[in-house]
């Protein structure tokens, strides 16, 4: 059974976001997509500097399994990325919240995590 | 939807309910419910590199011939020839070609005392049995399909250390004393009990066939002696490592075995064994043989996965029909089919990116070895 923290947010392309005090909100996968992912042995994370739109691909990460990309969930500038991830991509199976956070973007408008799946819908999308 | 059917139903081993016990992830595998993992593909597969671990490999099928006619018959049957297994129990490992020479099935066949024993591939077994049933046809072969059995692999530097210990004690001489590519039946052939030193994985190890209602206890006790469970994910990375083909990736009823790495195993001499496939593999060998068998590694970032497009700048075109990231190496590596002109080098179309890759000669891993330059 996965685990569907209840603070978060959720998006269908089964990316997490946390909006920080600071105002930016830092994007994940969960840890359903890294179960069905298996095991993760690279992660391609976006630059900084980067402005995504909504739903753009943010990067890959790639399984032992299958390649996937990851997605913005919200548009916004990328202003920090998790370099510890790429040396460590194993880290998005043991701990996809929390030591593998993927992105952390400044959203072009901060009311586009109104829109994103609560814990309580994402858990009735994934099945769970 | 409607109704499924019994046929739609993935078969299961007898070691199925173990699988479940031991917290496996299952999933079919032409046509059988089996298990991928049991948590982490990539522990599993170190496990096996550095200690010991054990597959449920008894969805493959055991076949054993026998009647008088069998050694010639064989020796039409396959491209590799049963006259070179030159002391019993030793093993071969063949492709069974169609008339076209391209491959039915690779297989691997022991000389025993009672006859012969064949051990074929899941997915194929029941084309196989019909196609050897129809080249059976008028001669004095019996084929005994041993469904019964159960197999198990146990394999890594610890694996025949680790399976003596359970093993019955007045085996552990003979276990220890067997020859690489070598088998044979411990107490009767009804028993059911067959150990081999083969494997799948590049390391020292055992397949050992037995009694299906004995396989559980006999697992359960290989855990007890520190043998881990192994699913079929990590048995696809080990093999991979290992250079070793995997029907219907690397080869299939569209490929010849000149072109699947598979050349060593078609026995040419004596000139006069008129085996299945052999005037077209002639006929191809004499007009050149267009494409070869080679791996590839990638030392960058990314994977290189079955279907991608191999280009060869100069040269022509192929493709990548195994891919993985070897956990062993820590990069991407392959096995590709590509022209045989082909140097040192080539390019893989990766996501839209043309990525270099280096061409070498497989193995990759050998006894836990990286072994390419």
């Amino acid at each position: 059974m996965s685990n569907v923290p209840a603070e978060l947010k959720y998006v269908n392309s089964h990316e997490w976001l946390r909006l920080e005090s600071d105002g930016t909100v830092t994007i994940g996968i969960t840890d359903h997509a890294q179960e069905l992912l298996g095991d993760i042995v690279f992660v391609e994370l976006p630059e900084v500097g980067a402005q995504l739109d909504a739903e753009a691909t943010a990067g890959v990460v790639e399984s032992v399994k299958a390649a996937s990309d990851v997605y913005a969930p919200i548009a916004g500038e990328v202003v920090e990325v998790n370099v510890e991830l790429e040396g460590s991509p194993e880290l998005a199976n043991t701990d996809p919240y929390g030591a593998a956070w993927f992105f952390r973007v400044k959203p072009a408008n901060v009311a586009d995590l109104e829109a994103c799946l609560s814990a309580a819908e994402y858990t009735k999308e994934i099945g769970a | 939807m409607t109704a499924t059917t019994q046929e739609a139903t993935p078969k299961t081993t007898p070691l199925y309910d173990s699988h479940v016990a031991a917290g496996a992830k299952i999933v079919d595998f032409a046509g059988w419910a089996m298990p991928i993992h049991y948590g982490s593909q990539l522990k599993e597969h170190e496990i096996v590199r550095n200690d010991a671990g054990m597959f449920d490999v008894s969805h493959m099928c055991v076949i054993d011939i026998t009647g008088a006619d069998a050694k010639d018959w064989l020796r039409t049957l396959i491209a590799n020839d049963v006259e070179k297994l030159g002391f019993e129990g030793k093993a071969l490992y063949s492709g069974m070609l169609t008339p076209e020479g391209t491959v039915i099935d690779d297989l691997i066949v022991y000389l025993t005392y009672y006859g012969y024993r064949m051990v074929v591939n899941a997915g194929t077994a029941d084309k196989d049995i019909a196609w050897m049933l129809k080249q059976a046809e008028g001669r004095d072969v019996v084929l005994t399909v041993r469904r019964e059995l159960a197999m198990i692999a146990v394999q890594g530097p610890n694996a025949i250390e680790k399976a003596c210990k359970v093993l019955h004690e007045d085996w552990e001489a003979t276990v220890k004393g067997l020859k690489v590519f070598q088998g044979f039946p411990f107490g009767s052939v009804e028993e059911g009990w067959f150990i081999a030193r083969t494997g799948y994985t590049g390391e020292d190890g055992l397949e050992i066939m037995l009694p299906a209602d004995e396989a559980p206890l006999f697992w359960k006790a290989l855990i007890g002696v520190g043998v881990a469970p192994i699913g079929l994910g990590a048995r696809d990375t080990l093999r991979l490592e290992a250079g070793m083909n995997l029907y219907g990736h690397d080869m299939d009823e569209t490929i010849s075995p000149l072109q699947a790495g598979m050349g060593w195993t078609i026995a040419w001499e004596p000139a006069d064994r008129n085996f299945i496939g052999r005037a077209a593999l002639e006929a191809e060998r004499a007009a050149g043989v267009k494409m070869k068998q080679v791996g590839l590694v990638l030392e960058g970032r990314g994977v290189l996965r079955e279907g991608l497009k191999v280009v060869v700048e100069g040269v022509g075109e192929g493709v990548i029909t195994s891919g993985t990231f070897s956990p062993t190496l820590k990069h991407s590596v392959a096995i590709a089919r590509i022209p045989a002109g082909t140097g040192a080098s080539a390019q893989v179309d990766l996501r839209g990116t043309l990525t270099d890759v280096r061409v070498v000669k497989m193995p990759f891993v050998r006894n836990g070895k990286k072994v390419f330059e």
